[in-house]
């Protein structure tokens, strides 16, 4: 599924809503978890996960071709845990029911 | 930084600043967003959100485990897990706010 398919199950979904509501909608859901992680915060969605941003210290790696050391700055990774309620549901015996 | 934790209640506000659904409808429609990406993954459909990331559901095999505390093997059973990849958008707008270079 992608975002524009999620759109149209959620306009189907809600009939009173116009499509560019629901656009709006799902937008703003996205660009709110951005933000937060753009300030290092953490985003906790209780059942469905948590978005978190881990920092990568800088490091010495070496070019795999060369051989020669290059200096890797420090980075910070986005990072998403399953909450437990998804990750049960993942692993349900009959994952195909509803 | 004070860190602080974004909850569905700070979402479902946003929706209803920028949107004017009301407050109700607002926190209704942010479940309705989890429940719909949900609802695929369990299918075994992957979710992508341009500019965001990708959900990906990925089976693991059955392999042995061992207890770390107990040095005991365990067989730890096939089962899915999920995996996100954040795009390169939200990687680099990360990096340019935390790095404060970009």
């Amino acid at each position: 599924m992608i975002k524009s398919e999620l759109i149209a199950r959620l306009v189907e979904a809600n009939p009173h809503l116009y499509q560019r509501d629901v656009e709006r909608i799902v937008g703003t859901v996205f660009e709110e978890i951005s933000a937060a992680l753009a300030r290092n915060e953490r985003v906790e969605l209780r059942g469905f996960g948590a978005f978190s941003v881990k920092r990568r210290p800088a490091r010495l790696g070496r070019n795999p071709r060369t051989g020669e050391q290059v200096h890797v700055s420090e980075k910070f990774a986005p990072y998403y845990k399953t909450g437990k309620a998804l990750r049960e549901r993942l692993n349900r015996k009959k994952p195909h029911a509803v | 930084m004070a860190n602080r934790t974004v909850t569905r209640a700070d979402l479902a506000e946003a929706v209803y600043q920028e949107v004017g659904l009301s407050r109700n409808e607002s926190a209704d429609l942010v479940e309705a967003i989890l429940s719909e990406i949900s609802g695929s993954l369990v299918s075994g459909e992957n979710v992508k959100i341009s500019s965001f990331g990708s959900f990906l559901v990925r089976d693991k095999g059955r392999r042995i485990g061992r207890n770390p505390k107990t040095g005991e093997e365990v067989s730890i059973e096939p089962r899915r897990v999920l995996s996100f990849r954040a795009s390169q958008v939200l990687k680099d707008r990360i990096n340019s706010s935390l790095t404060g270079g970009s």
